[in-house]
């Protein structure tokens, strides 16, 4: 197996990560494009730790925090957005716009 | 490495295939109409992601992977749509009017991460399934080299809980704060 | 790997399933009679020999009857749904050994479907796949009371999940004071041989007796079973989320659940009561009953473990949701918490002496 086809799928996952953010409205799919783009970063981690053969498994301990952080961040994001969703009634991006009210 | 070679190493087959479910689930992931879809649709590409981890004998993340974020984290999401409203069929005004700017820069950015790639790892092979990773090893680095991090980590955690509770808490009015503390 | 040693695979495979299926047909008859006595009724006794066939007999005609498909619901979701109930319910028992490993013909087999050597962290992710069928099944039915049951088996699932794991995690430091560390449950079995003072076996239970109780109560609550089973509570959500379930996708349901209960205790006497250790008599009696006592040894603390599951089913009214989502994150996670912090000073301060004795 070479390494480029990890990175290259990968690095497909992450633009179609970028491709909902950018495209999405609604919160909570901007949030799971969000993972979408966690996911490709860990095959990246995983396929660099398979091809360099680190002393410590560093690529798999990174990838370990990365879906650490990852578990934090929709739990908090998922309650900020229930909480806006509850004020406004709305789960889209285009109205939190909360800061000038 | 040619083509020959590459096709005739079943482990490339498996990888053909997860790689195909994983970008099909990613491409629908971002299109589809409804939420749930979606969400379920992420199942699936991180399902296929952890099949790629085990190709590259990574167990124990592996397993954490469908642990945590299949059996935890898509279901809070699922959890969170289904208490604000639950549609089926297609789902209203997801997206924006216009995707073709978000559309070119991801294929200009799916270009250069490739260019990239290729350009710097080309014919360098990863050793594949073999002896699995000692999650003694991992264990052992993630509470020695990598402690600061671990501990670090680990505040992120109760910081998040923390914040969670206070966020979901309702706001209780005078009258029933003064009914909470009489009880 | 030449063609026996796969023929050895599949047959261990093969055994896995048939003994899931076959046990699952006897635990629904059990149950039946276990709560027909405690409330002074008969129970089943029509079909076959104690009406032992009364299970085949309703099987079969869930498999004849009609799969109503109501009019509202996503079709291919709906269908998939049953299947996500069955299929991590048939991998869970994958890991746990059923039997002391023999050498045959100079190869070793393991009784086993699948060694792992991560098969408790395979445990958790897969009794967390288990949600899935509930959360589908209530989502795509396009009806109110089977949503209703799928929002509270998601936050039951979650809830009870941290408990099971914190309690494994005890069990896992405890076990790594003998048996050098793992993570598989055949070296948890392992560590578990032998006797305290000679009589006492050397069970996970009497050290780890906190984390058993919590690993016990929050089984329950993983499995949907009363008192927790909210999900599928009949007086307030007429049947939950398979409200809208007919046929053979419910009965896969049923299946599924059964085979969770004896896969869960079968789990819970490897990880506390000693997996297949037991008395073998090696030498004093023919070798193939040694062979077989282990299995024995298994299925007697397994059904004591399910025994207890249909005990408390008959003696406990349901809890509230209140009540459920409390018991999970105010007792029994903080529960876990202070034991693990405890069980893990013990066993430190007994590998490495007290801290100011350098």
């Amino acid at each position: 197996m070479l390494v480029n086809q990890f990175l290259i799928l990968a690095a497909l996952l992450f633009s179609l990560g970028v491709y909902g953010l950018l495209v999405r409205r609604n919160a909570v799919m901007v949030l799971l494009a969000v993972e979408l783009m966690l996911n490709a970063v860990n095959i990246n981690l995983i396929a660099f730790e398979s091809l360099l053969q680190t002393e410590l498994a560093v690529g798999q301990v990174f990838s370990i925090f990365v879906i650490t952080v990852a578990a934090a961040e929709v739990g908090i994001g998922l309650a900020i957005i229930l909480m806006i969703f509850r004020n406004r009634s709305s789960a889209n991006v285009d109205d939190f716009n909360l800061m000038r009210l | 490495m040619n083509l020959g070679d590459w096709i005739s190493q079943p482990v490339n087959w498996v990888f053909t295939l997860l790689a195909l479910a994983s970008a099909y689930s990613g491409v629908r992931v971002v299109t589809s109409q409804n939420v749930i879809r979606a969400a379920l649709f992420l199942v699936g590409a991180l399902a296929s992601s952890a099949g790629l981890f085990l190709l590259l004998s990574a167990e124990f993340v592996a397993l954490t992977l469908v642990l945590v974020y299949i059996g935890a984290v898509i279901v809070l999401f699922l959890f969170g749509i289904m208490i604000t409203r639950a549609p089926l069929g297609r789902d209203v005004a997801l997206d924006h009017k216009r995707r073709a700017p978000a559309a070119i820069t991801s294929i200009i950015l799916f270009a250069v991460l490739s260019w990239a790639s290729i350009r710097a790892f080309a014919g360098r092979e990863v050793t594949g399934v073999g002896d699995a990773t000692d999650t003694r090893l991992l264990g052992e680095a993630l509470l020695g080299r990598f402690v600061v991090p671990f501990e670090v980590v680990s505040f992120l955690l109760l910081a998040a809980l923390i914040g969670g509770i206070t966020l979901a808490r309702k706001d209780l009015s005078p009258a029933e704060e003064e009914a909470r503390e009489a009880t | 790997m030449d063609g026996v040693d796969i023929l050895i695979v599949v047959g261990r495979v093969l055994a896995v399933f048939v003994l899931l299926l076959v046990t699952t047909i006897f635990n629904v008859w059990l149950e039946r009679k276990t709560i027909a006595d405690m409330q002074n009724r008969v129970g089943p006794d029509r079909a076959g020999p104690f009406g032992l066939l009364q299970t085949v007999a309703d099987g079969l005609k869930l498999f004849f009857k009609e799969q109503i498909n109501p009019s509202k619901v996503e079709y291919g979701m709906f269908v998939l749904a049953p299947f996500l109930a069955v299929i991590p319910a048939l991998l869970l028992f994958m890991v746990v050994p059923f039997g002391r490993p023999f050498t045959i013909g100079g190869r070793e087999v393991l009784l086993q479907g699948a060694d792992l050597n991560v098969g408790v962290l395979f445990i958790l992710a897969m009794s967390s796949l288990a949600v899935y069928a509930v959360v589908l099944a209530g989502w795509s039915s396009g009806s109110k009371y089977p949503l209703l049951g799928a929002v509270r088996a998601t936050a039951q699932a979650i809830s009870y999940e941290a408990a099971i794991g914190l309690s494994i995690v005890s069990v896992v430091m405890f076990s790594s004071t003998r048996a050098g560390g793992t993570l598989s449950l055949a070296g948890i079995v392992e560590s578990q041989a032998g006797t305290y003072l000679g009589f006492l076996p050397r069970w996970n239970l009497f050290p780890q007796v906190v984390a058993f109780v919590i690993f016990f109560l929050a089984i329950i609550a993983e499995t949907n079973r009363a008192p927790f089973d909210l999900v599928e509570a009949e007086q307030e959500l007429v049947g939950g989320f398979h409200t809208e379930y007919s046929g053979m996708r419910f009965a896969m349901y049923q299946l599924a659940e059964y085979m969770n209960i004896f896969s869960m205790s079968a789990i819970c006497a490897t990880l506390f009561l000693g997996g297949w250790n037991g008395p073998t008599f090696d030498g004093q009696i023919p070798a193939w009953v040694s062979a077989v006592l282990p299995t024995v040894w298994l299925l007697i603390k397994t059904y004591a473990v399910i025994f207890a599951f249909f005990w408390i089913r008959a003696t406990m009214p349901r809890l509230r949701y209140d009540q459920l989502m409390q018991i999970g994150w105010k007792r029994l996670i903080p529960a876990a918490l202070v034991w693990l912090i405890l069980s893990t000073v013990a066993i430190s301060v007994r590998q490495f002496g007290l801290p100011w004795s350098a």
